[in-house]
């Protein structure tokens, strides 16, 4: 690296109470540069980010731009430097519409300290902010609570672009988005280096991290644990220096059932309300892990929320283990043996204000409970006992869970769920924002739990996750499923197809994969 | 827009019910009386929406505003003159309201928990500043006072020398914070971020927002709004007592508030609906007064009110399209 580095940060060392979570990284990014940031769970990166960007300060070190040192005490402060950061977990006023959340802090105005809002000019950036990321314009003027994650995802991108950057920082942005809103992305990240803007990528999807960073920081437990440029970047280095050993199944898919299970889950003719027209119909074999793909907004949440009781049913028949279901809450489907991991953990998945324990114990209060109550301290064996079952990072079961690292409150989730030994798992999105030891765990946990006869159905947009653990897929498009693929016939290409509307084989594509319904005898039947 | 119709239905009904239950309460003079009384509320109703906004709650704006027109009245009693004394009141009631929102902010104490003692605490100090409060005592003590306040007092409140309503003057006054303070919400960068704060601070503090600098803002302008409201009190009245004077003020206040759209989450509400929420109360207790019947039923009447206005609003809000 020649020249003066855009943005240099020298032995920066963070404490909070109980973790040190960064002790003395130092790292340098050049203009137009791409520097991925990878790490465990919990090892700092995203702390490291909101130093830089202002949130946080350092207890020791020091920033420096274009070769000065810059003190940032706050947000605005570094956002008036230049420096944009794409946080990991959304933060977004959902309550106001796309555009303001695009300007919000920054907005363009009229008569000074006024303050008089430039609706007009604002929706005219907007629009272009909106276009540059592949966001459909007619969202401008949506409250951002009713996007899919996805979009929201893409408003804090439009946001990060609507200043005028010089360091954007993005941590984990394509943890929610789908294959072809990431590709989008990948084109934002070029046009901006190409106008000088350094990068800084965090993302626990390595073959990400391989095709779009010039080089790569490794960090572990707060400190620097590696560096590699060019050929050097490849996955079994960067795991090796990540986790400090290799790694050897990724995909430990061990229990493959053939395709033998009896059908646990079985959707027929299903609709509910506010849903497509067309019925769903599916199943989910025991010890069978059914992936479902699809682009964002293919409405795959939206179906496995509605079969798990969060939306209203409106007709057709599911079946769990061959005795008809009726779920109008999930307080039924649970009973049933049916859990969701949602795909928005924050809003869903956790009570984000209280401890782990207490998240851990949450859906388990019954199976806690003895004649006289919870015992205590028989909770805190439990939920210790959970903590190291799944390795939680966290100083103790009392951290209140919004502590946590993005992949560890994930597995909390995983956690809370697992002590009631389901029947099916509805897996949405199970990986998002967790780390590759961690994947890799829970890799094994859901391979395990297939072993044990679960039904696994697992939403996700993660096509290496998809291809490694699915025995099964099916594929989602525009509210309807278009299409089925058996293990044989499984390749991003096929899913791709489907995914973006394809009813026939691509051209070149020998198999026959793609025809809707394809069932592993081999005959193809008719859709529905 | 969706979010007023409710309030909007609901006052349509109750002003029909009103003209249709006697003549006389259809005439333009009781009208006026209702918009007059409306203004007074209105004004303590946009404090409250805005404090509600930004996700906080404020329940000393009653005994701000009775403690208020106590001052009010003392100081003149004392030989402050009217505009003065006004002055002084409303510099009260900023200085109550910079303690609130630094008790909030700076040492992060709950608004629940602050206010409540404020409630008690400003109570306390109107009575111990004095009984009751009356203009007339104080023109006695202070005859060259006659003018200026009845100039005041036709200003602010409408009314003239004999107490006579002319024209609604508390209603205007609303109407002109209303605009003042929809300016501000819905077409300033303020507003923008109160609605941020409100729903999300986290995401506001992130955006770069001075999350602190403006909830202390919001709370300033409410208690000063409350201030406002006990002078006109006083200057409406012959005579306010230091133990019943705006007595459950703050109560009306967030209920019209909730009623006028503002979610109690934070985040929401409109200065329209604020005006048209703080509207509903006075026509329904001016209406429950022409039927005759006692006002022992006016309490289960608001109650009743406010549950089929909330279940309006939410029944309207489930209907909506995701845009605006
Ligand atoms: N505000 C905070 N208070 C206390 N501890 C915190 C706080 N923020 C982060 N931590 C802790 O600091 C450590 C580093 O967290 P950080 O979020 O930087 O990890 P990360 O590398 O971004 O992980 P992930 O990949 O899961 O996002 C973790 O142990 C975390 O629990
Ligand atoms: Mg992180």
């Amino acid at each position: 690296m020649s020249g003066v580095p855009r943005l240099e940060v020298i032995g920066i060392r963070k404490q909070f109470p109980g973790v040190l979570a960064l002790d003395g990284v130092s790292l340098r990014v050049a203009p137009g540069e791409v520097l991925a940031v990878v790490g465990e769970n919990g090892a700092g990166k995203s702390t490291l980010m909101k130093i830089i960007a202002g949130l946080y300060q350092p207890d020791a070190g020091e920033i420096r731009l274009d070769g000065r040192s810059v003190r940032l005490p706050t947000p605005a402060a570094a956002m008036a430097a230049g420096i944009s950061l794409i946080h990991q977990e959304l933060n977004l006023a959902e309550n106001l519409s796309v555009r303001d959340n695009v300007f919000l802090g920054r907005e363009m105005t009229r008569g000074g300290w006024l303050r008089w809002l430039d609706g007009a000019a604002m929706r005219r950036q907007a629009a272009l902010l909106l276009q540059q990321v592949g966001l459909t314009p007619d969202r401008l003027f949506w409250r951002v609570e009713h996007l899919s994650p996805g979009e929201k995802q893409l408003v804090e991108i439009a946001r990060a672009l609507s200043l005028q950057v010089r360091v954007l920082i993005m941590d984990e942005p394509t943890s929610s988005l789908s294959h072809k809103e990431t590709e989008r992305l990948y084109e934002v990240i070029a046009a901006v280096r190409r106008a000088g803007v350094s990068v800084l990528y965090i993302s626990h999807r390595l073959a990400e991290v391989q095709r779009c960073a010039d080089r790569v920081v490794v960090l572990r437990d707060g400190r620097l644990a590696g560096e590699l440029c060019g050929t050097q970047i490849t996955h079994d280095n960067m795991v090796r220096l990540m986790v400090g050993r290799d790694l050897k199944q990724y995909y430990p898919r061990q229990h493959r059932s053939g395709r033998g299970g009896p059908v646990v889950l079985r959707l027929e003719q299903f609709r509910y309300q506010g849903g497509p027209d067309q019925p769903a119909s599916l199943e989910v074999r025991a010890g069978e892990v059914l992936g479902m793909a699809g682009l964002v907004g293919a409405g795959r949440t939206e179906l496995a929320e509605a079969v798990f009781g969060v939306r209203p049913w409106r007709d057709g028949q599911v079946w769990l283990d061959h005795r008809p279901l009726r779920i109008r809450h999930p307080r039924q489907a649970i009973a049933a043996g049916m859990v969701l991991v949602p795909e928005d953990r924050r809003r869903h998945g956790l009570v984000l204000d209280a401890s782990v324990g207490f998240n851990l114990s949450l859906p388990n209060l019954r199976l806690l409970s003895r004649w006289y109550g919870i015992s205590r301290r028989q909770e805190r064996r439990w939920q210790q006992h959970w903590i190291e079952r799944l390795r939680i990072r966290t100083p103790s079961p009392e951290q209140l869970v919004a502590l946590l690292s993005g992949g560890n409150q994930q597995k909390v989730v995983y956690g809370k769920w697992l002590a009631g030994r389901p029947r099916v798992l509805i897996l949405d999105e199970p990986t998002r924002g967790v780390d590759v030891g961690a994947k890799a765990e829970i890799y094994a946990l859901i391979d395990e739990l297939a072993g044990q006869g679960a039904a696994i159905w697992m939403i996700t947009s993660d096509m290496e996750e998809l291809l490694g653990m699915a025995d099964r897929v099916v594929v989602m498009h525009e509210g309807r499923i278009v299409g089925e693929l058996d293990r044989e016939h499984l390749s991003e290409e096929a899913v791709m197809h489907l995914a973006t509307g394809g009813r026939t084989p691509p051209a070149g594509d020998r198999h026959p994969a793609t025809l809707p319904r394809w069932r592993p005898d081999g005959q193809a039947d008719a859709a529905g | 827009m969706s979010r007023i119709l409710g309030v909007l239905g609901l006052l349509t009904v109750l002003y029909a019910a009103l003209i249709l239950s006697n003549p006389s309460a259809g005439r333009l003079d009781n009208l006026m009386d209702v918009a007059n009384i409306q203004g007074r509320y209105g004004l303590i109703t946009i404090g409250a929406a805005l404090v509600i906004i930004v996700g906080g709650i404020d329940l000393s704006i009653g005994s701000v505003c009775g403690c208020a027109a106590v001052l009010f009245g003392v100081l003149m009693e004392r030989g402050v003159p009217p505009a003065a004394a006004v002055a002084l009141t409303l510099a009260f009631g900023l200085t109550v309201g910079l303690i609130n929102g630094l008790l909030i902010t700076q040492l992060r104490l709950q608004s629940f928990l602050v206010t409540l003692c404020g409630m008690f605490i400003y109570r306390g100090v109107a009575r111990l500043l004095a009984g009751t409060v009356s203009r007339t005592r104080a023109v006695e003590q202070h005859p060259e006072f006659v003018e200026s306040l009845q100039q005041l007092r036709y200003l602010l409140i409408g009314k003239d020398a004999t107490g006579e309503l002319l024209f609604p003057a508390q209603f205007f006054l609303l109407l002109v914070t209303a605009v003042l303070v929809g300016f501000v919400l819905h077409r300033t960068a303020y507003g923008r971020y109160w609605y941020a704060i409100g729903y999300n601070d986290q995401a506001a503090r992130y955006a770069g927002v001075a999350v602190e600098r403006h909830r202390v803002i919001v709370y300033v302008l409410c208690s000063l709004l409350a201030a406002a409201a006990g002078v006109l009190l006083l200057l409406d009245m012959p005579s306010v007592q230091s133990d019943s004077g705006g007595l459950g003020l703050e109560l009306y206040a967030i209920l019209g508030a909730v009623l006028g759209g503002c979610s109690l989450r934070g985040g929401e509400g409109t200065a329209p609906g604020m005006v048209l929420g703080a509207m509903v109360l006075p026509v329904l207790e001016n209406l429950v007064s022409f039927r005759g019947l006692k006002s022992d039923v006016i309490p289960a009447v608001i109650g009743l009110t406010l549950l089929v206005g909330t279940m309006l609003d939410e029944w309207i809000r489930r209907r909506t399209h995701p845009r605006g």
